[in-house]
């Protein structure tokens, strides 16, 4: 117990690192855009496209702070991550964290029901289909194929015009309630739960081969038992695995979504940021993708050493 | 065939005065186009032993689960009798068929490691019968299955009932898988090679596990493709050959007095000390001219050369460091001479370190102390450069050929390519050929299979192979780790032929190594007996097997599987 509390603590404190490290990569690269940041800011909030007079810029470089050296600046901006100070945006001249913060819950909202989503559609497909005859098999792996290469804009779309404008069962312009939330969860998760079912098939095809499923039949066992209780743990490994990856590949595909739904969410910020090129708000944003990153593999490790212990024993050994 | 089955049933029945459990008649099996099992009729009865007894492909596996229904997709069975005291299982509905099994029918599959769920914990897995047939309650069940643990000799059984199968030894495994067959007390209980991969001494204590089942009452069908296995608790033997009974009788009788050239066949196969100095199969594996027609069973040796050893070991030690920073010593100060023309056997169960003095012997893994010579010479000192010009006097053939072969190279160009090291590398691609076309006719093999894959050969082929590729460079001493243990026991004893055969024809040395007591003694001129890594005895093959020192050779010996005990 307490070298697996250890084990814990090590991982949290890799996490730390990996923030860390990903707030230096956007702190430097903020630096490489090419030009003075003062100018840049001045141009963005007048409007106007010309040099200013360093009399003109002072206040601004007073107020970022981009006359200290680079060395202070970057120690004021990692030490203000973890006072929870991302910076100000240029473009609302809000701090960043109030900016994002009042849009982050629809967007984790979204992401994490897709993933559950995704996570029942791949499960119940592959209990009901995977060597259940030659027909219902190839209906099964063909159903995956097709949803893991479909791309989210166009089923955003399909699922609009069908059951928003022809149908009429959800409103068009969801928000964040929750019969507006079916359509876009829907758009992210049946991509994931494609590419989830195919991963899960292939384990499970190989695993009901194995002796143990044998044994576990010579026992009196029925098929769908012996799906449930002993095949689907071993075979939801790799999925469980992919799981992390796929959570924050979902953060990139919610941009999409939450366009094509009018949702509000941080991909609506982002893109603005981007567009008026608000370099604090964008920074900030990639911090938070990547911590829903390190916390979603943290997550996964979790999962992973409860449902396989082989994995701790192997560890702690 | 019928008939005669039925009267010998008949008999058998009057004779041990009890009925019958099992009754399978003309019992058919096919998949797709082909039979593989042809007709085969037998009864199992309570308290006696039944053992079906084959080599692979005989069809022995695929009749143990159609008596529990799981013959698998795609096939079809018939029989003119199928009864489990009184139930027609002709037909049997898959739910009924679920009530039976567990609860009517025990089975137990070899290799414990994959026949239990490794996620699970061993308590659980043994409780499942009990949970499926309605036992007890989810309280009550766990103590039970502790008791079923305890039951089948499990040390610590509350301890081991919460952990899970990987965390136990290869026999408390299959004591555990056992235990769960056994859970409900079923009358027919059926084994399907129980014992295979486990080490003698663990084999012996299964076998008495099953033994005790028997004592109890319990009917049970013991499948196995070892003669010997059987003889230490069959009463009733039945030789399978491609999906036939071949012969079937009482053991006694079928395994001292077989009536069929098969069982024959099989029983002198199995090597042992009888075999000591004779070959195994009864016609010559390879037909040269001068051994065409019938050759003599007993050997020509060509006398071993003991002025100096060919391959030297002198306190070879090897130490591994563990992941947890600890420090096993897998190889204690090992020392030993292998002169010309000599085999040096080496035996001791899993672990033992035999594999690592081997490699250690080969030069492939470096010693932590000690160093091995080859012809006098130094060898394992050596810088590797230096040590490459004299691999060629040394060759080595694994247990799986086929993991050590390019499986996209052909059979002519893994020969080619050995013969590239030898000390004389061929000139010409046509000597090449000639030259590798000669090492197969040397191993039993022809011209033709220069181009075939070696995926596409069958196991004792491809043992072959690796023995002629070890050959090409015209080494003075071969390496054999465990060269026939995978192998049917009619293959092996043809390829422990060839083995002899290329030592009298050759005068190679062999290091020899085995976890098989009868193969090490049908083999080796001299023993070294290993366990945890320290030779324990040594001598001659005589003295090490009619007078065991040490108490552990003893009781390895004692639980060596005897023909002799039936």
């Amino acid at each position: 117990m307490r070298k697996s509390i250890r084990r814990i603590g090590f991982k949290v404190a890799a996490s730390v690192v990996v923030i860390v490290a990903a707030a230096s990569v956007t702190f430097f690269a903020q630096l490489a855009v090419p030009g003075d940041r003062a100018t840049a800011l001045m141009n963005l909030q007048t409007g106007q496209d010309k040099a200013w007079t360093p009399e003109e810029l002072a206040p601004l470089n007073e107020r970022y702070g981009f006359d200290d050296p680079i060395a202070v600046q970057y120690l004021d901006y990692v030490t203000g991550l973890f006072r929870g100070d991302l910076g100000t945006s240029y473009t609302q001249k809000r701090p960043v964290t109030e900016v994002i913060g009042g849009q982050l819950l629809p967007s984790l909202t979204l992401t994490v029901a897709a993933l559950a989503v995704a996570w029942l559609l791949a499960l119940g497909i592959t209990l009901l289909t995977v060597k259940r005859g030659r027909v219902l098999s190839g209906l099964g792996s063909a159903w995956e194929a097709l949803t893991a290469s479909l791309p989210h804009y166009w089923v955003g779309v399909v699922l609009l015009v069908v059951f928003a404008v022809q149908l009429r069962m959800f409103p068009i312009i969801g928000g964040t309630s929750a019969w507006g939330t079916v359509l876009p969860v829907l758009t992210l998760a049946v991509p994931l739960a494609g590419f989830l079912g195919q991963v899960t098939r292939d384990e499970f095809v190989h695993v009901l081969d194995q002796p143990f499923v044998t044994t576990a039949r010579t026992r009196g066992m029925s098929d769908l038992s012996v799906r449930l209780r002993h095949v689907l743990r071993h075979a939801v490994l790799p999925a469980v695995t992919l799981s992390g990856w796929a959570l924050g590949a979902l953060v990139s595909g919610a941009v999409i979504t939450e366009n094509i739904f009018g949702r509000p969410g941080i991909g609506q910020v982002l893109v603005t940021a981007v567009n008026t090129r608000d370099l604090p708000t964008v920074s900030g944003i990639v911090l938070v993708v990547a911590a829903v990153y390190v916390v979603a593999n943290l997550l996964v490790d979790l999962a992973y050493a409860v449902i396989d212990p082989r994995l701790a024993a192997a560890g702690a050994r | 065939m019928t008939t005669v089955d039925t009267r010998l049933a008949d008999r058998l029945d009057r004779r041990t005065g009890t009925g019958s459990l099992l009754r399978v008649e003309g019992l058919r099996v096919r998949f797709g186009g082909t039979e593989v099992v042809k007709g085969i009729s037998f009864t199992a009865r309570p308290g006696q032993c039944l053992a079906i007894v084959g080599e692979s492909g005989s069809g022995k596996s695929v009749t143990a689960r159609t008596l529990v229904g799981l013959t698998g997709a795609n096939s079809r069975v018939s029989a003119d009798r199928l009864d489990l005291a009184g139930t027609d299982l002709r037909r049997t509905s898959e739910r009924a068929w679920r009530k039976l099994r567990g609860s009517r029918i025990g089975f137990v599959l070899q290799d414990a490691l994959v026949s239990l769920d490794q996620l699970r914990r061993v308590g659980d897995e043994v409780a499942e019968p009990l949970r499926l047939h309605g036992w007890g309650t989810r309280a009550s069940r766990p103590a039970k299955a502790v008791e079923l643990l305890r039951a089948v000799g499990v040390p610590e059984p509350e301890v081991k009932a919460l952990q899970r199968p990987y965390e136990l030894s290869g026999g408390l495994r299959q004591r555990a898988l056992i235990a769960s067959a056994i859970a409900l007390d079923p009358p027919l209980l059926i084994a399907d090679e129980p014992t295979t991969a486990l080490d003698v001494t663990v084999q012996a204590q299964v076998l008495d596990l099953l033994a005790a089942a028997k004592e109890r009452g319990t009917s049970i069908i013991l499948i196995s493709h070892d003669l010997s296995v059987v003889a230490r608790m069959a009463d009733e033997v039945a030789v399978m050959r491609d999906g036939e009974i071949v012969e079937h009788g009482p053991a006694g009788q079928v395994l001292h007095d077989p009536r069929h050239g098969y069982t024959r066949m099989l029983l002198d196969a199995i090597p042992s000390e009888h075999t000591r100095g004779t070959r195994l199969t009864r016609r010559p594996s390879r037909a040269t001219v001068s051994e065409a027609g019938t050759a003599p069973a007993a050997r020509t040796r060509r006398p071993v050369d003991r002025d100096r050893p060919v391959l030297q070991a002198r306190h070879l030690t090897k130490v591994f460091r563990g992941p947890d920073k600890v420090d096993r010593t897998v190889v204690d100060d090992v020392s030993f001479d292998l002169f010309g023309g000599e085999t040096l056997g080496v035996v001791g169960e899993s672990g033992s370190g035999k594999t690592t003095l081997a490699r250690m012997a080969l030069a492939i893994l470096q010693a932590t102390a000690g160093d091995a010579l080859l012809h006098g010479e130094p060898w394992s000192a050596l810088p590797p450069s230096r040590r490459r010009p004299l691999r060629r006097r040394i060759g080595v053939v694994y247990q799986d050929p086929l993991s050590s072969f390019d499986p996209r190279w052909s059979v002519g160009r893994i020969l080619t390519d050995a013969l590239g090291t030898a000390t004389r590398p061929p000139r010409s691609d046509s000597e090449a050929r000639e030259r590798a076309v000669r090492l197969l006719e040397q191993v039993g093999l022809a011209a033709r299979h220069l181009n075939a894959a070696p995926l596409r050969l069958s196991g004792g082929q491809r043992q072959r192979v690796a023995i002629a590729r070890a050959l090409a460079p015209e080494p003075s001493v071969i390496v054999c780790d465990e060269p026939a243990s995978a192998l049917d026991v009619s293959i092996q004893a043809q390829v422990l032929d060839l083995l002899t055969d290329l030592q009298d024809e050759l005068g190679v040395s062999y290091l020899f190594i085995s976890h098989d007591l009868g193969v090490i003694h049908h083999m080796s001129d001299r023993i070294l007996v290993m366990k945890d890594g320290r030779v324990v005895e040594h001598g001659t093959a005589e003295s090490v097997f009619e007078r065991p020192r040490h108490p552990y050779t003893r009781r390895l010996l004692t639980a060596v599987p005897r023909l002799g005990s039936a």
